[in-house]
């Protein structure tokens, strides 16, 4: 009996490293600017390229950027959801347009509706790199310090607005 | 029609040769340095060999910071800044990869461990029989 146990042991150890390890995904790599700065960048806006925008503009309240793309059918995916977050005014909602051409991006937002405070136009993805961004769509949560406080990888859906996303967001308004 | 799959040759084989080289050295810094990072879109590549939009970026950035007098250690630096260790074929030897580095070895030692034990347990000499035992053993032999 006693000579089982051991192989016993060594196969229960290995099916709860397994049952953890499989459970995670891999595509969600723990970005290390959680708690850091957002990185800062100045891009012309989507709809204006005269005008430019700075995250700086941003600093004293909790915002959202949301890096999305014409050519991403999962943006289009979770399109919905970044809707509904932007019509709940829970914070605003900014768009970064990801190595897109504005002849693509313009119709996009027009047919699908445009949820966005307004976007800012990364052409090269430069500052996209600078955010550690590697599929689109992410979306960021920054505080009213600037600081990065959250990054999601993939599409947002409705369950993760409304459990994490809005809640988090709530909390970043009532802190001081 | 010969003509006409000349040019298609041409153009299925123009990607494959290479640019003109203006700096060897720094294309082969480039390289080096692209084999040492990991494409976060198709996770199981190099930089060097995905040819994912983001890993083209990133390469074309990582030979632009070199020529701007950056170091290996720098861009490196760079890159984690970025993405995380995640982006490092070879993980750093730090606190939170100290089983990944030791474990195999911590392994390898339990398993010698347990080896020595079982080979020395069986050389262990058998007793030596009592007078009864032989004569038993005789009667059973005969």
């Amino acid at each position: 009996m006693n000579r089982y146990l051991l192989p016993l042991g060594v196969f229960a150890v290995l099916v709860g490293f397994f049952f953890v390890g499989l459970n995670l995904n891999p595509r969600e790599v723990p970005s290390p600017l959680i708690g850091k700065p957002a990185p800062a960048f100045e891009l012309p806006l989507l709809h204006a390229p005269e005008k430019t925008f700075s995250q700086k503009e941003m600093l004293g309240k909790p915002w959202v950027l949301n890096v999305w793309a014409s050519w991403c059918p999962p943006c289009l995916v979770e399109h919905p959801v970044v809707t509904a977050l932007a019509k709940s005014g829970v914070a605003p909602v900014v768009g970064l347009n990801y190595k897109d051409a504005r002849e693509d991006a313009l119709p996009w937002l027009k047919r699908n509706g445009d949820p966005f405070q307004f976007s800012v136009y990364d052409a090269a993805g430069r500052i996209a790199i600078d955010y550690g961004v590697y599929g689109v769509p992410e979306t960021y949560v920054i505080d009213r310090r600037g600081l990065i406080r959250y990054k999601h990888i993939g599409p947002l859906t409705p369950e993760f607005a409304r459990d994490k996303l809005t809640p988090l967001l709530q909390e970043l308004n009532r802190a001081g | 029609m010969r003509a006409s799959l000349a040019l298609w040759l041409v153009l299925c084989l123009a990607p494959l040769a290479p640019r003109a080289a203006e700096d060897p050295a720094l294309d082969k810094r480039v390289a080096g340095l692209a084999h040492e990072l990991r494409c976060l879109v198709c996770q199981n590549q190099t930089l060097a060999d995905s040819n994912a939009p983001l890993a083209v970026d990133l390469r074309n950035q990582i030979r632009e910071q070199l020529k701007g007098g950056a170091s290996e250690r720098e861009v490196i630096d760079f890159m984690v800044a970025r993405y995380g260790d995640f982006v490092l074929y070879r993980p750093p030897f730090k606190a939170s990869t100290l089983a990944l580095w030791l474990g195999p070895f911590l392994l390898l030692a339990l398993g010698a461990l347990l080896l020595v034990r079982r080979l020395l347990r069986r050389r262990a000499p058998e007793p030596p029989l009592s007078e009864a035992e032989r004569a038993r053993a005789a009667k059973l032999l005969e």
